[in-house]
């Protein structure tokens, strides 16, 4: 056995390991060495972090404003909010869960999308076989039925306390209103949806539901002045909604882009106004002093 | 009492956000009662002391000289963000693990669902259906609901109560809404889901759903009572019902905020005023609705040859 490697160290074995030997390589190279935490500060300084991170992360006020202002996602808030709006009680953290179930619903709406033909030969099987087949599936239909529920609760319980605190008085007016169209559109989306199993559940809701657009007053087929105005089944307000008299497989494919496409995309842009009035408006309402009786000046 | 027949209706897994709403809604209206009634404490405490409302920081919350009146949003609002994130993360979780969604039977037009309902959030709706005509429960109500809402910013002029949780302050604006969000939106969601059974009959909670029952009550229109008859008497008997209804109850109410609350009236303009007195008239004749088929089994006040109310 002839290793070179014997014959050139074979003092190695000796020399005590991690001291090395004085003025060695190895040596050289650990006086060098950083550590970790030195390391860390040392990539800070690289061009690929500054590009990424724009401020310092030492914990000083202006870093502290600096993280929520730079960041895209965050930057929504202000950099400092009244000192007990933070309070659990005043907003019930209700506005935020609502967004959040939206962004969860869009997450495992999305991922269904992936499995889901909106047809009728196929669209009852796709939700059997996501139950059954599909890895994860009946949790990913099981959290976007309970998200959808849910956001449907938060959202009463938000506007609720948005009555509460007086929050939709001056000069939150316009918000409040973008905020009853949100109410609107999250009902819409969660109904949409109701029908796409294609099972008897979503038809004889979504028939029920849009039987009451029959009666619409001029516009449907059975509503008052409807039949003088020449309404029929086949022309009617519920015809548009269900693009036939019945609920089939145009009611299938209409509800699907109403719910994966058209509603979404207007709740996302209301909510866009909703959260940038927030601001504008001067962040949320309070909670404000209490104002008396006799300090209101009428004029 | 059939305890099967009540756990089936609240067991059933598109059920549980109803059981869930009915738990979430009394909290929170119990929860925003407290934090009025502390506000309430504070606003009795100024007024009565002059000195202290000009040193009070006016909030009911703890402060002292020399602290910010304001936090930043990281950390302290961000991680509370976070938090309630992984929170509502972890409870959707478990409830989708625990719970399925339901599938039913493959659509079949053919094959009536019975009862057959509309999603949850619409029963209100649907339980309106049993008062009003279709074009009145399912366009003209919902459509007055959502612009009714629209107003409130509009028409609710008191000052007092903005940003602040209050009860002594708004009264009549909170009454209002929470008779028209908790009794006549909620609940009648929740008589929608427990309580109507097969053909949308009445079933106590608790009893069988039966599904051969057939209901041999008799509704009234408003003017058989009288013995009206022919098409434009009935017509106008209606009419001057409903008029004379909405102008008793008008007037009864305008008497009551004239006298109980002046302040109110006063920095309303004329067009404030009639559309808040009208958006309450509406909100009554509903309520007579129902008190008068619940109760009388009347059904409509006045019948024309085109529509019912
Ligand atoms: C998809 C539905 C909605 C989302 C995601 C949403 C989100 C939010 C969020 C995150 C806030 C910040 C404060 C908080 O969390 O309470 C907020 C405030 C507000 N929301 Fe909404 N909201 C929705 C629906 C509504 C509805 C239905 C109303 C009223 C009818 C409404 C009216 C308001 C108003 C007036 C504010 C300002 C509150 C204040 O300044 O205290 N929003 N919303």
């Amino acid at each position: 056995m002839s290793h070179g490697h014997d014959e050139h160290t074979p003092a190695e074995p000796e020399t005590p390991q991690g001291e090395g030997n004085p003025g060695g390589l190895l040596t050289k190279l650990r006086a060098k060495a950083k550590s970790p935490a030195e390391m860390g500060e040392e990539f800070k300084k690289t061009q690929v972090w500054t590009s990424i991170f724009r401020h310092k992360l030492d914990d000083s006020h202006r870093n502290r404003s600096l993280a929520v202002l730079s960041n895209v996602f965050l930057h929504l808030h202000p950099a400092r909010i009244n000192r007990d709006a933070v309070r659990y009680n005043f907003t019930w953290g209700m506005g935020g869960i609502t967004f959040y179930l939206f962004v969860l619903l869009t997450l495992t709406g999305t991922l269904l999308m992936y499995y889901f033909h909106p047809s009728k030969a196929e669209a009852y099987r796709d939700i059997m076989f996501l139950q059954h087949d599909v890895p994860f599936g009946n949790l990913l239909r099981n959290m976007h039925r309970w998200c959808a529920h849910a956001m449907v609760i938060t959202t009463w319980l938000h506007m609720m306390r948005v009555f509460m605190t007086g929050s939709y008085k001056p000069p939150r007016e316009f918000n409040w209103n973008i905020g009853v169209l949100l109410l609107l559109f999250t009902m819409l989306l969660s109904f949409t949806g109701y029908l796409l199993p294609d099972d008897q559940l979503g038809f004889w809701a979504v028939t029920v539901g849009t039987n009451m657009a029959r009666a619409t007053p001029l516009l449907g087929h059975e509503g008052p002045f409807g039949p003088e105005l020449g309404m029929s089944a086949f022309n009617d307000v519920r015809f548009a909604l269900l693009g036939g008299s019945v609920v089939d497989a145009n009611a299938l494919l209409r509800a699907y882009i109403w719910h994966c496409i058209s509603i979404p995309i207007i709740a996302s842009v209301l909510m866009i106004v909703h959260f940038w009035r927030i601001r504008k408006d001067g962040a949320i309402s309070g909670p404000a002093p209490v104002m008396l009786e006799s300090e209101i000046k009428d004029d | 009492m059939d305890w099967n027949q009540v756990w089936t209706l609240v067991s059933l897994p598109d059920n549980v956000p109803i059981v869930l709403l009915l738990l979430m809604v009394p909290f929170y209206t119990v929860l925003a009662f407290r934090e009025a009634a502390k506000n309430d404490r504070l606003i009795a405490e100024l007024e009565r002391d002059p000195d202290l409302r000009k040193s009070h920081h006016r909030v009911p919350y703890p402060w002292k000289p020399g602290w910010p009146k304001t936090v930043h949003v990281w950390p302290h609002l961000l991680k509370r963000e976070f938090l309630a994130a992984i929170i509502v993360t972890a409870v959707m979780i478990v409830w989708s693990i625990c719970l399925d969604a339901p599938l039913e039977e493959p659509a079949n037009p053919s094959l009536t669902m019975n009862p057959s309902k509309a999603p949850w959030y619409f029963l209100g709706l649907q339980e309106l259906l049993v008062y009003f005509d279709p074009w009145i429960a399912g366009v003209v109500l919902p459509s007055i609901i959502l612009l009714g809402l629209m107003a409130i910013p509009y028409i609710d002029v008191n000052p007092l109560g903005n940003g602040y949780y209050t009860w002594k302050q708004r009264k009549f604006a909170i009454g209002t809404f929470l008779f028209g969000f908790l009794v006549l939106w909620v609940l009648l969601v929740i008589i929608g889901t427990f309580i109507r059974g097969p053909g949308w009959l009445w079933f106590n909670l608790g009893e069988t759903w039966d599904h051969h029952r057939v209901d041999h009550q008799v509704n009234y229109d408003l003017h058989e009572l009288f013995g009206v008859t022919g098409t434009w008497p009935v017509f106008f008997f209606g009419l001057a019902f409903l008029g004379a209804f909405s102008a008793v109850v008008g007037g009864l109410t305008h008497l009551w905020i004239v006298k109980c609350m002046p302040a109110m009236r006063k920095r309303m303009s004329l067009i404030q005023y009639a559309n808040m007195l009208h958006l309450w008239i509406l909100m009554m004749i509903v309520v007579a609705k129902i008190i008068a088929r619940l109760a009388f089994t009347v059904k409509n006040f006045w019948v024309t040859p085109w529509f019912n109310i």
